[in-house]
This record gives C-alpha cells, structure tokens and sequence, in this order.
C-alpha cells in the first residue's frame, strides 16, 4: 500500500468573528490514497466547503487556518509562502468550487480560460502546443474540441461545469477537490458528469475528493466517504461497508432518511436541528439530537476510533474517549 | 444606537450627514444672527470688507453678505430639493408603472424618457426660464427644474421594478390575494427604498447644480439672494477686478460643502444599499 | 364529475425575434385534469426545459396558453370573472423550490400567513388568527416561539421551507402545486418537509402535483408520474410501473440515471450517450430521436402519439404502436384517481 498523497492531521479552522469563533473545522485527521475517490458528505454549514477552501490556502479573514496540518505528498501545505502555495494550486492540487460554473468568465472563449490557468502557472507553451493541450484535456472529458471557441453561455449547464473539470485537471494535479459539482444539474446531466470524472480519475491516477450532501450521489460516485457533522468528521469508511453497517448515530439517522427503491414510502427524518458553529460546546455536537446517548457524551468530546478495519468512527460507545 | 454604531463605521455616510446637518444649523440658526431683511439690496453700506459688524463682509449692492449666504443657503437647497422630491415622485410613479403593467404603456414611457434624455437640458431649460422672464420665483425655478429630474429616476426605479417583478415573493403574494396595487405599495415598494433614497440624493444634486447654472447666467429669480445669483453679481460687478475676495470666496465655499456633504451621503448610501460592498454586517 | 383543475390541449410557444422567429415550444398540447374525489400526489417530471414549471405556471393562472384551454370547476380560466379569479387564487395554492425567494426581505416571516388571512377571512379575530398560524406552524413540526416574528434571514432553509407548508395547511386549498418544494433543502430534512406533504394529501384531502427532476421521491410519495422531455408527454401513468419498468427510452434514461443510495445498486452501464448533446433547436418528429439509442426513420418524420400500453400507462414511442392509441391524448384517463 503506497503512501498517501495526502494527509490531513488535526486541521482547525477558525473564523474570529465579534460574537466569538467559529470553529468551522475542528480536529480534522484522514488520508486521501492515490488514485482514489474520497466523498466528504455533510448538512449544508457543516464545514465542508471550508475545508476545501483550507486545503487550497484560500481561508480570508476573519477566518484562518489555525492549526494543524496538510501534507500533500510530504510537503506541509500550511508551512508554505504565498508564492509557493500559488505555484502548487492548480499543478499539483485544483479545486473545482460550488457554482463553478456560472463563474465561467462570460466574455472569453473556452479556450482562454484554459490557457489563462495554464500559463499563469509558469507553464510556458508554444500557441500550437497549447492548443493540443487544450484539445486533449476537453477531449478527456468528452467535450467537442470545438468548444475551444465557443462562450460559456453557448454551453449547456453539463457542458459548462464539464469545462470547469477541463480547467481542474488542464496541469494534470494529483488532487482534485470538486465541490458539489452537479448541484444545479438534473440527474442525467449529473451522472454525465459524475462519469466523465471517474473515469479521468482511472486514466490519470489522480486523487478526487468528492464534496456534497446528496448520499445517493456518494454511494454511485466514491470508493471511501467521510461523513461530517458541525465541523468535526464523525466517521470514515468504505462506502459498500459504510451503507451496510453505519455505526454512527448521525449516519445512521441520514441514511434512514434516505428513500429507496427497496422501501416505498418509509420516511424518517432527523429531529432538531443542526447546532450553532458559533462557541460550541465540549463534548460530542450531535448529543442533543441523538437517540441512544451517554453522559459522558455531554462532557467529552470523541475522538475518531478505528474500530473495524478501515473503518473509523467517534463515539463514545465504540470506545472513542478524548 | 445600533444607528450610530453603523455611522461610525460608515464614515463617508457619517461625512455627509455630518456636512449636512452643519449646513442645515448654518441656513436656520443663522436667520437668528443675521436678518434676512439685510440680504437684500440697499440694506447695509455697500463693499465692505470683513468686520466685526459684517463678518461675512457686504457686496456692492448692499447686502449683508452673512445674511445673503445664509439665505442663499437655504434658498439654494430648498430649490434644490424640492425639484428633486417632485422628480422622484413622478419619475417613481411613471417607473412603477411602467414596470409593472408592461406592454403598450412601458413602451411608450420607455421611449418618452429615451427621447427627452437626449434633449440637452440647460438649453430648454435657458428657453422656459427666458420665457418666464421676470416672473421668476424660487418656486417656479423649482418646479422648471423638476422637468428635467424626473427622467432619471424613471429608469432606475423602471429597471429595479422588472427585477423584482419576477420574484417568487411577489408570486406568493398574489397567491395570497392581494391585487397588483397593494402588490406596488405593500411588497415592491419597501424593497425600492435604498434606491428611492439614493435616487432622491441624485435628482437633488442635479437640479442644484442645474439652478446654480441658470442663476450664474442670469436666468434665476433676480431678486432673491440664491447662491447662483450672487455669484452673478459677483460677476456683473466685476467683483473678480476689483478685489472684493470675500464675496468671491464665500458662495463658492458654501457650495463646495454642499456637493461634498451630498456626494459622501450619496456614497455612504450606496455603501448601506448594496449588502456586497458593505464591509460590515 | 367535474375536475377541479384542467388543462385541455395547452400549449404554450415563446417567439422572440422580429425578423428572424425563433419559436420555443415549452409546452406541447397537454391534456389531463385533477380530480377531486380521490386526491393523489402526482408527479411531473423531467430534466430543465422539459415544460415541467412552464405547466405548474400555467396551472397556477401565472401564464396563459397560446393555445388550449385552462378550466377551473368547469369555467375556462382566461375568460372568467373577477370573483372567480378571487376564488381561483385562494383554492389554488403553491409550494415554491427556493426557501428564500418566497420571502418578503423587508417583512417577517410571519408576512406569508397573516396576509393570506387577511385577504381570505380566514379568521374573525387576530386571536384566531394567531391560534391558526400556531396550530399550523406546529403541525409541520415547528415552534412558533421560535419561528414566529423573525426575519427571513434569520431560520434556516429547511424552517423556512417548512413554514411555507405550513401556509398550504392553513389556508387548506383545494389543489396544491408543489414546484421543486424539497431540491434546495438539506437531504436529511427532505423527510420531514416530504411527510407533510403526503399528511395534506391523506388528512387533508388535497390533490398535489409534485413538479420535480427527482424521481427518488417521486417514487415514494407519488401514485402518479408524467414524464416531460421538452415540452411533450413522453411516459405517464402509474408510478411503479413506469419506474420498475420504464417503456419509453427517455423514461429508461431518467430512471437509469438516479443516484439510489444504495451501493450495490449502481448506475446502469452503457445505453449512454455523453456526446449526443445538441445545442440548437429541433426538427420534426420524436424529440428525444437525436439522442434515442433505438431511433427508427419513422421517429425522425412525424411525432409519436401516446399509446396506452396498459390500463394505468401510456408511452409516446413508436416501438408501442401497437397498443391503442390514448383517446384525445388524455392523460388522465392512465392516471389512478
């Protein structure tokens, strides 16, 4: 088992704000393998988006990395300059960001929005070497090469965000982090998508983390998916073993609230509602919303546990004390 | 109290209401030291320099020039603004309208305020005030004035409307029974107000502007000591060869506060309005 | 027994351009009616520009066909009087996809139910009227401590959303168009928002047109399903059949292409076509021929009519015409109702 290409030890992000910190990610640890696909699933404000953000080192203030640490294939991400960190975007990490595709530039070509990443980043390339890289890359994600002159509004919503991965994987990096990609797409445009990245993934051994809420889209798209609740990761497995044997309460809870086609017409949704990042409490976030808790839930915060082969949870009943 | 929190963080809005409510206290609590009755002609001796008796100094005509800029003062704005408030009003008007009901009449709104965009507006407003001769009052300045404002104001409001037109809020709205007017008044109308009040401070600046440049050709109410019109005495009198400084420096300062005083209101408003360039919560 | 709601032959075409007409069919000559007597939840579903919100606009009176009719309780819809307007408008309700949007910024929440009940006379006295909105606030799983009087800004999505169902409760329409009511909410409280839905229909007696491009709920709160595919009926009928066992290509498509949170059952392999992807308009004939996989020369020349395969679905494919044709392209008549 190679090394991972990226790991993730205790990352903490803070956002100081007049009211107090939020702590949008809080003591997040887990390792992304080479050439795999990792799902970060989550409630909408759980911190997911954040962490993205925090890998490319693009956190603004009143927020900030506050602690921890980021080694993408050994290099501590956290320890590098502005110069630097500018430098390993896009070649050896890209981020694909939620709406990325209406945030296509509306007045240039498809092909300049390429070539404008790839040159930015000290690629020097000759105008016909260009423009057989861009060839190649809208081909890998079957896009007609014509579409190298088009403008984003000639483009449907696949193809636009298709045109978004092209720019994501133009330096072919090691990882690539897609932030709910298909959100605005219907179901068969999203599994277009979800395809054309998968099978990138295959042919270029590069690494993809998967970011969204859908679980549906998790269990068709990724190998290992990490589950997180109100800034913390609650548990991590494989995915067949994660839908097969959840141990978690709140995953257990989510997946229940799933429909499927097995089960018509059986719905239960998760009472309360999710907490506050702002001055959170110690012990474990999901205890006032959980169905089986202890006391020392309410005191200690779990820490993640590998409890099963591969399989990681945290709480207190699986062993996890602080 | 959040208010002056919000003001003390918003300073180009502070800036302004600040130049503002000074100049206001200036036009009021100035009638007190300096009667109105000396802004006239023939009231106190005439090109004095700045004393104790005549701070501000008298022009040639006889005025009290404290008096004469406290007057102009007022007089200036009020002329100002109430052009403006009656373009608002009818430009608001013709905007919702047009808006809203769409079709024949935005069409024909539309191309109105298209064509009399294009007009060069001193020049028909030169013609009318040049019909009315002599009968010219502060009043009907303001009214001539407001001819002009109301073009502007039509489009912005014409386009804010068309956005929030489609709006799922209004739809539940009419779901929930209410008729296209208490649509206008009760859902589109609060939602215009940053844009009414950064509309009116517009409107306001333009027909100031627009009186100042009428009453410094000598097309104002004559008689009344506006600040346009003593800056054409100052230059029927020759006030520039003569060396009568004060009288040159005065109106010109005071109009300078007033433009600044509306220009950072305006900006701190925009600030306020638009949630993006906000940078505080 | 009158409908409540019908559409006969609606038809809806956008033209823009003066000299060079382009014309957008967004919808295509639809037939079918809401019933009353036995209230289902039916779906209509397809991709973005099937016509899907084009027919939810027209069933709600926001939009009038360029062709065909409208009927509210017998009377055409575009002819009627002022009064039946009114009444139109308070009997037909609607649950709208952005929990945000639907919201008055400049009021509180509490703008969406007190001015329905003003403008209804719901109640006789703000006392009832408080007592009304409680009831119904509660009902959908909220507390009114904390929900009424706030800003919209101010409770997240899914309360937000669960407020406006709550306002279909309390003003207890007749019918009820839920236009994508749980795709902008979080998956976990779509259970919630998905169970009061079903509690209006079976409690309450109110028929609901579920408009969506979901069709894992659809399936489990719907009876019924019509498929759109740019602007035309493409599959309808009764809702396990036509998931199980789609008929139609686009249908087999759509069903093949849902996300099922369910690992072991993953997406269909093969039966795809990424680079069919036409940007312009279309011809004559099946919409969905350009990227069918089993397209014949007949399906390019003239447009299928919807055959009835069974006694609860009909499909508008050529690869069915041998079953009878659907008397008057009447949807209903496939429909359980």
């Amino acid at each position: 088992m190679s090394n991972p290409i990226l790991q993730v030890r205790d990352l903490r992000v803070y956002y100081y704000t007049e009211r107090g910190p939020v702590k949008a990610v809080d003591q997040v640890s887990f390792d992304l393998d080479p050439s795999m696909r990792l799902g970060l699933v989550g409630e909408s404000g759980c911190g997911k988006s954040t962490m993205a953000m925090g890998f490319m080192r693009l956190i603004r203030p009143p927020g900030r990395i506050q602690s921890g640490q980021i080694l993408l294939d050994g290099v501590d991400l956290t320890r590098l300059s502005q110069e630097e960190m500018r430098q390993t975007r896009l070649r050896k990490i890209a981020l694909i960001p939620q709406g990325a595709m209406n945030s296509l530039n509306p007045v240039m070509r498809v092909k300049d929005q390429i070539a404008d990443g790839i040159l930015d980043h000290g690629e020097a390339l000759s105008a016909v070497m260009m423009r057989e890289r861009i060839a190649e890359v809208l081909e890998s994600v079957d896009l007609d090469p014509r579409v190298a002159n088009m403008h984003p509004h000639e483009l449907s919503g696949g193809m636009k965000q298709r045109v978004c991965v092209a720019i994501a994987i133009s330096m072919r990096p090691k990882v690539v982090i897609a932030d709910e990609p298909t959100s605005a797409l219907d179901v068969v445009v999203q599994r277009q998508v979800m395809e054309t990245i998968q099978r990138l993934q295959q042919e270029m051994g590069i690494s993809v983390i998967l970011i969204g809420h859908d679980m549906g889209l998790m269990a068709q798209s990724v190998e290992r998916l990490v589950v997180m609740y109100a800034g913390r990761l609650v548990e991590i497995s494989q995915v067949a073993d994660l839908f097969h044997d959840p141990l978690h309460p709140y995953t257990q809870a989510l997946i229940s609230s799933l429909p499927t086609l097995r089960q018509k017409g059986v719905f239960r949704g998760i009472p309360g509602i999710t907490p506050l990042l702002l001055n959170a409490p110690e012990g474990c976030l999901f205890y006032p919303r959980c169905p089986k808790p202890r006391d020392v839930c309410k005191d200690r915060t779990p820490l993640l546990q590998e409890v099963k082969p591969a399989h990681w949870v945290a709480c207190h009943p699986y062993g996890g004390a602080a | 109290m959040r208010f002056f929190r919000y003001l003390r963080r918003n300073k180009r809005l502070a800036a302004g209401i600040s130049i503002l409510t000074f100049l206001f206290l200036f036009a009021t609590l100035g009638r007190l030291i300096a009667p109105p009755a000396n802004a006239y002609p023939l009231a106190v001796p005439a090109n004095q320099v700045p004393s104790w008796k005549y701070p501000f100094g008298t022009d040639s005509q006889g005025r009290d020039l404290l008096a004469t800029i406290v007057m102009g003062t007022y007089l200036t704005v009020r002329i100002g603004f109430l052009a403006g408030v009656i373009g608002l009003a009818v430009g608001t008007f013709l905007g919702f309208i047009a808006a809203y009901y769409g079709g024949v009449l935005d069409t024909i709104i539309r191309w109105v305020v298209d064509v009399l965009l294009t007009v060069p507006g001193l020049l028909v407003l030169v013609v009318i005030a040049a019909i009315v001769g002599r009968t010219l009052n502060p009043t009907s300045l303001s009214l001539i004035l407001a001819l002009l404002a109301w073009m502007g104001p039509t489009r912005t409001i014409r386009s804010q409307v068309l956005t929030m037109r489609e709006r799922a809020f209004v739809r539940v709205a009419r779901l929930s029974g209410e008729n296209s007017l208490e649509i206008i008044f009760k859902e589109l109308l609060p939602n215009l107000l940053p844009y009414l009040g950064a509309s009116l401070v517009g409107a306001v600046t333009g027909a100031i502007f627009a009186s100042l440049g009428l009453e410094q050709l000598g097309l104002g109410p004559m008689r009344e000591p506006t600040l346009g019109m003593t800056i054409y005495w100052v230059q029927y009198y020759g006030a520039f060869v003569r060396g009568l400084w004060w009288w040159i420096l005065e109106p010109i300062s005071v109009i300078v506060l007033i433009f600044m005083g509306l220009f950072f209101l305006s900006s701190g408003l925009d600030e306020f309005a638009n949630p993006r360039v906000r940078r505080v919560v | 027994m009158t409908a409540i709601l019908e559409l006969r032959n609606a038809t809806k075409i956008y033209s823009s351009g003066l000299i060079n007409k382009r014309v957008t069919v967004a919808l295509d000559q639809v037939t079918f009616a809401i019933e009353g007597e036995n209230p289902m939840i039916t779906a209509i579903a397809g991709e973005s520009g099937s016509g899907k919100t084009t027919m939810g606009m027209l069933m709600l009176g926001f939009l009038e066909p360029t062709d065909g009719h409208i009927f509210y309780d017998g009377r055409d819809l575009w002819k009627s009087s002022k009064e039946e307007w009114i009444r139109f408008r308070r009997e037909v309700q609607a649950i709208f996809q952005d929990p945000f949007e639907v919201y008055n910024p400049f009021y509180k929440v509490d703008h969406v139910l007190t001015v329905p009940i003003e403008k209804f006379k719901l109640a006789n006295s703000k006392q009832e009227a408080r007592s009304k909105m409680e009831e119904a606030l509660e009902a959908v799983g909220l507390r009114p401590g904390e929900t009424l009087g706030r800003y919209p800004h101010q409770l997240s999505g899914g309360q937000r959303q669960r407020i406006t169902v709550a306002r279909a409760l309390l003003l207890n329409p007749r019918v009820i168009i839920a236009d994508e009511p749980v795709s902008m909410v979080d998956a976990s409280l779509r259970a919630t928002i998905l169970e009061s839905l079903r509690k209006l229909n079976r409690e309450m007696h109110i028929p609901i047109m579920y408009i969506t491009h979901d069709l894992a709920t659809a399936y489990h709160i719907c009876q019924n399903i019509i498929v759109l595919y740019r602007g035309s009926v493409a599959e309808a009928g009764d809702v396990d059949l036509i998931i199980r066992e789609p008929q139609h290509p686009y249908t087999q498509l759509l069903v093949g292409s849902i996300p099922w949170p369910d690992p072991d059952r993953k997406w269909g392999a093969g039966q795809f076509m990424a680079k069919g992807e036409i940007l312009g308009g279309y011809g004559h004939g099946c919409r969905f021929a350009p990227r069918c996989p089993v397209a014949m020369p007949v399906c390019r020349e003239q447009q299928p009519p919807l055959y009835r395969t069974h006694g609860t679905r009909a499909a508008a494919c050529y690869l069915y015409k041998d079953s009878p044709t659907l008397e008057g392209r009447d949807i209903g008549r496939v429909l359980n109702q």
